[in-house]
């Protein structure tokens, strides 16, 4: 019975919440998921192309890396607002912009791991005859991959954490019950949707390191440096 | 089209920036709580990181939990603080959730500006018989000082950026432009909003990096340095602490 009364008293914990809005918390938590898997996804596919070009051009190099640090300093709300007149209230919006932010981080970290590569490393591929689309994907590539998976872990984690201010077009994922149990005052729902969010940042976050020890065996045979995420 | 001229004709309307809802007082409210919170973040961690660094432990806790920090929603801690027994407190929920979110850059900048002194530096000093203090005052502080402002810059604009998600539930600030331009389904007013909120961020961004530049006459040194063996100063290393920040 205590189960019941926690509802009516609002307890910021209460199971019986979860029971019976199973359903709307496995809706929001999908769209939350994604909204951060498509994000991110855009975002490294445009911030590739991007550091290739700042890294073959280094007049592009400057542009690019300031204007991708000035779009991170826009507020996200200020950011998404400034998207509505041209996509609409619908999912784009937020999509766009969690896109525009997690460019700084990709491209920045996709040139510092590019410009990690040692140049014998370069030099023995073109040696054996690669050229320059195998010596990227099949040398350069795997070698920046633990500067570019910190960059991916950072970007994945702070996306997570922003869709929920998406919540002011609709479309936060769980953002969308803290906005509504905000307005109810509804303690349970603003504590079990934060909780799920936290927990979705660090899974992801779990999820990647998993990856990249998968992608990179190399790694673990040497000094297992920790990369700063 | 007809947005951008709406959104001209919503900022050019003497009315839409006097009174309690106008611009300049929403304003007034934004910078505020932005130079309150930055404040007592930088009196609170400041003094902590710079201790640490001097002792040199703990800064691997401090760190991590300036990591940690940016799983959590800023959005959600607001609403959290603003549900809990303070949120009858007028702006304390919004304050302290700018604090908690303006320390870990401050933190870490601090901490790792104050390691990063060139140790053979500091043993020189500490053989010339200075004593703790004078170490900190004038040997660490001024050689980890491009690196504190780094983080107070950082701090400054995320508290802005915060301070925006304030309007939210209901607090002051610039970001009530944009939530009460949605209620009443204005979208000129929404953009409006959002470009004041967006220039105002910029702002501070930009008045910090004049700022560095003005105060620290050895960056410059380095960047010439810099510029002379061809070395590339952006794109920083995965491990460098740079953005510590996140956009909120």
């Amino acid at each position: 019975m205590a189960g019941q009364n926690c509802l009516i008293t609002n307890e910021w914990i209460c199971g019986e919440y979860v029971r019976t809005r199973g359903q709307e918390l496995t809706d929001a938590t999908l769209q939350h998921v994604g909204i951060t898997l498509a994000s991110v996804a855009i975002g490294l596919l445009v911030a590739f192309p991007l550091a290739l070009l700042a890294r073959r051009w280094r007049g592009v190099a400057g542009p690019v890396l300031g204007l991708t640090t000035i779009l991170y300093t826009v507020p996200s709300l200020a950011m998404f607002s400034l998207l509505v007149p041209v996509f609409g209230l619908s999912v784009a919006v937020v999509v766009t912009g969690l896109v525009l932010y997690s460019l700084t981080i990709l491209v920045r970290n996709i040139l510092a791991g590019l410009a990690s590569v040692p140049e014998e490393a370069r030099e023995a591929a073109r040696g054996m005859g690669y050229g320059p689309v195998r010596l990227l994907f099949g040398v350069e590539l795997p070698l920046a991959l633990p500067a570019l998976m910190a960059g991916l872990r950072i970007t994945t984690v702070s996306t997570v954490s922003l869709t929920t201010v998406g919540a002011i077009i609709g479309y936060g994922g769980l953002g969308n019950l803290i906005y509504e149990g905000m307005h109810s005052f509804f303690k349970a729902q603003v504590l079990t949707a934060s909780a799920l969010c936290v927990a979705l940042a660090v899974l992801a976050d779990l999820a990647l390191l998993l990856v990249q020890r998968l992608l990179t065996p190399w790694a673990r045979a040497g000094k297992r440096k920790k990369a700063a995420a | 089209m007809s947005v951008i001229a709406n959104t001209w004709t919503w900022l050019t309307t003497g009315a839409h920036w006097s009174g309690a809802d106008g611009v300049w007082h929403r304003l007034g409210e934004h910078l505020f709580l932005t130079v309150v919170c930055l404040a007592i973040s930088c009196a609170i961690a400041l003094p902590v990181a710079v201790l640490l660094g001097h002792v040199g432990k703990g800064g691997a806790l401090a760190v991590n939990i300036s990591n940690a920090g940016r799983a959590v929603p800023t959005f959600a801690v607001l609403v959290l603080l603003l549900l809990s027994p303070l949120g009858t407190h007028g702006s304390w929920p919004t304050i302290i959730a700018l604090v908690l979110f303006a320390i870990p850059p401050l933190l870490t900048n601090a901490y790792v500006g104050m390691r990063e002194v060139d140790r053979d530096v500091v043993e020189a000093a500490r053989g010339m018989g200075m004593t703790g203090r004078q170490l900190i005052g004038r040997v660490e502080l001024p050689l980890a000082f491009p690196l504190i402002l780094t983080g107070v810059r950082t701090a400054a604009v995320q508290v802005v950026a915060t301070t925006t998600l304030a309007a939210l539930p209901g607090g002051g600030g610039l970001g009530r432009i944009i939530t009460a331009g949605f209620r009443l389904t204005d979208t000129a007013q929404v953009v409006s909003g959002a470009l004041l909120v967006a220039a105002l961020a910029l702002l501070v961004e930009g008045a910090f990096v004049a700022v560095e530049r003005l105060l620290d006459p050895r960056r410059r040194r380095t960047r010439i340095a810099d510029r002379k063996t061809g070395g590339r100063g952006p794109a920083a290393p995965a491990e460098a602490p740079a953005p510590v920040g996140s956009p909120a």
